[in-house]
């Protein structure tokens, strides 16, 4: 009678067993996740200085690249400028 | 055409002013809301990018087969382009991961391949400057091979595994609630960054001329 107790004990655990593990947390939220709109402002990632980043970083780089540009069009200038000058003094 | 030029870059000009105003009335997307305003620009920066790889790969097939200078000149200018836009398209595209994803930066294969992008490019710009005579040719392989890895870096996530959104995006992007809208402010940001493009090229080039004629001059005075 024991025995047969026993047996039906752990045949029931066994097949329990599985459809324990996979049973659905008591509520959302309590594994370690919290879902990110029910943080505190403090906590949550602002949008808006990564957008703004975005658009200024453009800004900057356009106008770093005119500023190259233009350098290096005035040095190529500069250099003409002062080979001319040089030719024509050699000629005088 | 001097005129044109400057009608050209006034006109540009304006579009980048009136670009904000039109990304700040176009719908939010339903699930990242404000910070999705990255795209207009992000997508734009890499359209002007493809057309620069575009650009820079037959000037560049055309310089080595033809020899042409000019050819030359146009895949320098396009080159140096492509840099610039890829950084920022790499850049916005960190900005916007940072909030969409958590992360600054993944080492996913369209990511990794856009920075492999870049660094080609760099690598083409460095040969142009310290490789001496004779880089051109060498620059212009580069230009080539650079450019064949455009197909690869656009279909890399239909064809990996990956974070990045798929191709399909821009696709269905007219058909969801609200897209019409964005799909228009999209292509006015594209429009405005192809024809930024447009112009850079010309004023690049003009440079690049510049060079050439003062190379000429050298030449002609040690004679």
């Amino acid at each position: 009678m024991l025995r047969r107790a026993f047996f039906a004990v752990s045949c029931l655990l066994l097949v329990s067993a599985p459809a324990w593990a996979l049973q659905q947390p008591s509520s959302p939220g309590q594994g370690g996740f919290v879902p990110l709109d029910s943080m505190p402002p403090r906590e949550q990632l602002p949008a808006a200085p990564l957008l703004i980043g975005s658009y200024a970083f453009f800004l900057v780089l356009m106008m770093f690249y005119l500023w190259t540009i233009w350098s290096r069009v005035n040095k190529v200038e500069k250099e003409m400028h002062d080979l001319e000058r040089r030719q024509g003094a050699v000629k005088r | 055409m001097r005129k044109a030029f400057v009608a050209l870059a006034v006109l540009d000009a304006a579009m980048f002013a009136y670009a904000p105003f039109a990304i700040n009335a176009a719908p939010y997307e339903s699930t990242m809301l404000l910070i999705q305003k990255i795209f207009y620009f992000h997508f734009a920066t890499w359209m002007a990018c493809t057309l620069g790889l575009v650009v820079c790969g037959v000037s560049s097939a055309w310089y080595l087969f033809k020899g042409s200078e000019t050819a030359d000149r146009v895949a320098v200018a396009s080159a140096e382009l492509v840099v610039i836009f890829t950084l920022f398209g790499l850049v916005s595209g960190s900005l916007w991961a940072r909030k969409a994803w958590g992360i600054w930066w993944d080492w996913e294969p369209r990511l990794t391949m856009a920075f492999m992008l870049e660094l080609i490019f760099l690598g083409y710009l460095i040969v142009r400057r310290f490789g001496g005579p004779g880089s051109e040719k060498l620059a212009a392989a580069m230009g080539i091979f650079g450019a064949a890895t455009g197909p690869f870096i656009y279909k890399s996530v239909d064809w990996w595994r990956t974070i990045h959104p798929k191709t399909s995006v821009m696709r269905t992007l007219a058909d969801t609630s609200g897209g019409a809208i964005m799909w228009n402010v999209v292509m006015f940001c594209v429009a405005a960054f192809i024809l930024l493009f447009g112009l850079l090229l010309v004023v690049r080039m003009q440079l690049e001329q510049s060079r050439t004629e003062l190379d000429r001059l050298y030449l002609a005075a040690e004679d």
